[in-house]
């Protein structure tokens, strides 16, 4: 097998197969499993029938497989985020000797989108050879996502360094201007503070009880 | 290869078994009936209760695209 590839959000890449376009059709079939698909957990064919015409197969394939990410993506999915379907529709021609497959993924499409369109042919340089020409469009609203990112960032921070610079006002005005303080407690610290004196209290009491006894 | 659902495996793989020699030795010779009917719908009631089960979105699952005018369309080079 041989290839050639070109770069970018839309990619494509010509590959052949020494091998009659028969068996590469059923081969394709019989993908799975194989060494290199470790992350493919589960493969089920969910739709099949021929089209219209009477001679073309129309299948549909779901695959469920390992979400291999980079850390930060566990972060914003989660820990379970694990596993995503991949729906594969195809369609096989049996006159023509074509096989095109149509591949994206179902979860997650709100990060990114993979779509692959495959088609299978014979080789115009040797008839016993098969050539799969790849195309697949990467959709990744990933920039605007990594600027949400910042923003959540951004604005957490900005909440938090009011609340840390609140805080050291508090102190200083408890060292240094105590008159200060009682205008500057929020209610839920004077809660806090009744309720340690109660807490104290009883504590006290329990003891001189203990102690009659 | 093991099918979404374990109970649905043993299904899966006499279908898979049924359709893998009809699509070899018949379909791609010009036969386009098949027998794998029965197996393929026991096989199905299976797969579509486990994908119900694990709340993926048949709706979406089923849409075609391959074939339609939502396809992504080639560049020209």
């Amino acid at each position: 097998m041989f290839s050639q590839c070109t770069k970018m959000k839309y990619y494509s890449c010509l590959s052949v197969f020494k091998h009659q376009w028969d068996q590469v059709t059923s081969a394709v079939w019989q993908k799975y499993p194989n060494p290199y698909s470790k992350h493919v957990v589960s493969e089920d064919v969910i739709h099949r029938s021929l089209l219209p015409d009477g001679k073309r197969l129309y299948s549909q394939r779901l695959l469920t497989k390992t979400n291999r990410m980079p850390r930060w993506g566990n972060v914003v999915f989660g820990a379970n985020a694990h596993l995503v379907s991949v729906i594969e529709e195809s369609v096989v021609d049996p006159i023509k000797k074509t096989l095109t497959t149509y591949t994206r993924n179902l979860g997650y499409t709100t990060f990114m989108v993979v779509e692959e369109k495959c088609v299978y042919k014979q080789s115009s340089e040797n008839s016993s050879w098969t050539e799969l020409q790849r195309h697949v469009w990467v959709d990744s609203s990933l920039l605007g996502f990594a600027r949400a990112i910042q923003k959540f960032g951004v604005e957490r921070y900005k909440s938090n360094s009011v609340k840390s610079s609140k805080g050291i006002q508090y102190v200083i005005n408890k060292m240094f201007v105590p008159e200060q303080v009682s205008n500057d407690i929020p209610q839920k610290v004077e809660q806090l503070t009744k309720k340690a004196k109660a807490a104290q209290d009883l504590a006290r009491q329990g003891k001189r009880d203990h102690a009659v006894q | 290869m093991n099918s979404l659902s374990e109970e649905c495996t043993p299904l899966k793989q006499e279908y898979d078994a049924c359709f893998n020699s009809w699509f070899s030795d018949k379909y791609l010779k010009g036969v386009t009936t098949d027998h794998c009917g029965p197996l393929f719908q026991k096989y199905q009631e299976c797969v579509k209760k486990a994908i119900k089960d694990k709340a993926i979105d048949l709706e979406q699952l089923e849409k075609r695209i391959l074939g339609t005018a939502n396809e992504k369309q080639i560049p020209e080079s």
